[in-house]
């Protein structure tokens, strides 16, 4: 079932044309790599399909229903979890907050749900030991996990991780890796990943390559060829 | 001994009537990053309904509870200048985020309009006014939400507001006839009466506690306490914090920012409403009552380190205390064989007002050195 549809989108910021007439799918239980060079779009078009930044033309659907005009927080309630570059856990709040600040999309939002499902702690066993933690204090990979951690928390449907491995110690880099394809395995979710890392990249199920906004190239990566590759990433 | 508890007492008792006032611009200001320059004549909403309150109190139905309306009225204060706040922040200061200066200019407007408003419009229609203002914003929230998802929500709303209007001016109109003071529009100033418990003082240690001070101080604390449970062990509070410090993320995580915004400016306001009843409680109430205050809260507020609750508190007491030791020449009595050079500056600075100018001058120079204020932290200035 295709999850998420995007037809012949573009994206200004400003005045500049940063995506150009993207067309992109998403199925459920699919892992959708997005690959390219520094600069050329790839959290541009993240932060669009979060609402972040609005298109300037073209189409998003979700779920079979368009969401152009929905905001942001109506986004994630709907099933959009967003994993952004930077992490951006909220630096004041204990780890225990932030993870609850991801149960805000679940329906009810935070009233209705009071208790961390548990199955967080069994995929990032490191997050029950800090949970009276102030998340700033963190490591980068600790807050990565925390932000995936708390991403899935709200259970989404399609899950956006922008360059979740980047300046990241191998060793959680392979925990992450584990933890993404668990989650796509035992509940179906799609998700769309930014990645430079080509261990990550080859794990996906599908690619896009991006230049300039627009893209260039895609398909099943079992067929991602050498060239590509040295097109691409930043290897 | 007996010196410095009552010194300590009163400025103890100068710094809780700021804390409070600055209390809800720490909020606004402090988290928001909003400057409201109209924060004082919210204090002065809420000193006018506390009078209100009072005079309602005191018509025949209610006589009897008159002795308790200084409870109640913190409450109408509350609720009147939380409003008053939404409609502000829907109105105006949404607009602005992210522009201080026009933000600063926009409600130093409305503070005028507002203190002319009290000026010319009688208390009744002023009241009235209020009343369809929380019966039009609080029926949505009453009423069962699907009502308003089907086309005919125009018309609820329509409904919603034309209830609202009728039982204001019937409110308007009843309480002109009832009580001929609020029937007549006035720009003089009007006193609010303690009941009869709230008058003279407790004895102890041969030292007299007026009771008002100490009302204020309870107010206060429970103020306080109110506050800091509600940003640190609430939901709300957790997404108020959230919001403060990284508005993008809290939005992609599923939390209405827009709704957390009216949040936070109404409590913030709502609290210069309670701010203002303790302020009627200390003098007579007038247009310009929240004015006097506004600098204080500010100074409060960035001496305590923007964004810090617990620097506001020892902020305004700090500057309570220094105000009383300055102004009531405190340091003479506790040294009186001071040298007559010394007796006389201090003697010069033991006024209110001189006070006042000496606790601003040490402050500014303070800032000189520590400009972040006396616990500062990574802040948010609102963005776009």
């Amino acid at each position: 079932m295709t999850l998420l549809e995007i037809k012949g989108m573009n994206t200004y910021y400003g005045e500049s044309h940063i995506i150009r007439d993207v067309d992109m799918s998403v199925k459920s239980g699919e892992m959708v790599c997005l690959i390219g060079r520094n600069g050329v779009g790839k959290t541009t078009l993240l932060k669009t399909l979060i609402g972040l930044l609005k298109p300037k033309s073209g189409e998003i659907l979700f779920d079979g229903n368009s969401i152009n005009r929905t905001a942001p927080h109506n986004r994630a309630k709907s099933g959009i979890a967003y994993v952004p570059q930077g992490r951006e856990i909220i630096p004041y709040l204990t780890v225990e907050e932030n993870l609850k600040l991801g149960m805000e999309a679940l329906q009810g939002g935070l009233v209705k749900n009071k208790k961390i499902d548990t199955f967080i702690y069994e995929l990032f066993p490191i997050l029950k030991t800090f949970l009276n933690r102030k998340g700033g204090d963190l490591s980068g990979g600790q807050q990565q996990q925390l932000a995936i951690g708390r991403a899935l928390l709200g259970q989404p449907k399609l899950l956006l991780l922008d360059e979740p491995t980047e300046g990241i110690q191998p060793n959680i880099v392979k925990d992450i890796e584990s933890a993404v394809r668990r989650i796509i395995n035992e509940r179906g979710i799609g998700v769309l990943l930014v990645e430079q890392h080509l261990h990550f990249v080859r794990q996906a199920d599908k690619y896009y390559a991006m230049q300039r906004g627009g893209i260039v190239a895609s398909g099943p990566t079992k067929d991602l060829s050498k060239s590509v590759i040295e097109n691409f990433l930043n290897v | 001994m007996q010196l410095i508890v009552e010194s300590l007492f009163n400025g103890i008792a100068i710094g809780s009537v700021l804390l409070v006032a600055a209390l809800g611009l720490a909020i606004v200001f402090g988290l928001m990053g909003v400057i409201n320059l109209a924060h004082g004549e919210l204090m002065m909403i809420g000193a006018y309904s506390t009078y209100v309150t009072q005079l309602i109190f005191k018509l025949p139905a209610f006589q009897q509870f008159y002795n308790s309306y200084i409870i109640v009225s913190l409450g109408v204060a509350f609720l009147v200048s939380a409003v008053v706040g939404i409609v502000l922040e829907s109105l105006i200061i949404k607009r602005l985020y992210g522009n201080p200066l026009e933000t600063l200019l926009a409600t130093w407007g409305v503070s005028l309009i507002l203190q002319q408003f009290v000026r010319s419009v009688p208390l009744a229609y002023g009241t009235g006014l209020i009343i369809s203002l929380i019966i039009g914003l609080g029926l949505p929230i009453i009423l069962p939400k699907n009502l308003f998802v089907s086309h005919q929500s125009k018309f609820f709303r329509l409904g919603i507001w034309s209830i609202s209007v009728v039982f204001g001016l019937l409110t308007a109109n009843g309480l002109s006839s009832a009580i001929s003071k609020l029937g007549r529009s006035s720009s003089r100033n009007v006193d609010v009466t303690a009941p009869s418990w709230m008058r003279g003082g407790i004895e102890f240690w041969d030292i007299t506690f007026p009771v008002t001070r100490l009302v204020i101080i309870v107010i206060t604390i429970i103020s306080v306490i109110a506050v800091s449970w509600f940003l640190n062990r609430s939901i709300w509070g957790m997404r108020i914090r959230a919001v403060t410090q990284n508005r993008s993320m809290s939005e992609c995580l599923g939390i209405s920012t827009k709704k957390v915004d009216i949040l936070t400016f109404a409590i913030g306001s709502g609290l210069a409403g309670v701010a203002g009843v303790a302020v009627s409680l200390l003098g007579s109430v007038g247009p310009n009552v929240g004015a006097n205050y506004i600098v204080g809260c500010f100074m409060v507020v960035v001496l305590g380190g923007v964004g810090n609750l617990l620097g506001t508190i020892i902020a305004s007491f700090g500057i309570g205390i220094m105000t009383d030791l300055i102004g009531a020449g405190r340091l003479l009595e506790i040294w009186p064989e001071m040298p007559s050079s010394i007796a006389s500056t201090v003697n010069f600075f033991a006024t209110t007002s001189m006070a006042r100018v000496l606790v601003f001058a040490l402050i500014v120079v303070f800032l000189q050195f520590k400009p972040a204020g006396l616990f500062p932290q990574k802040g948010r200035m609102v963005e776009g």
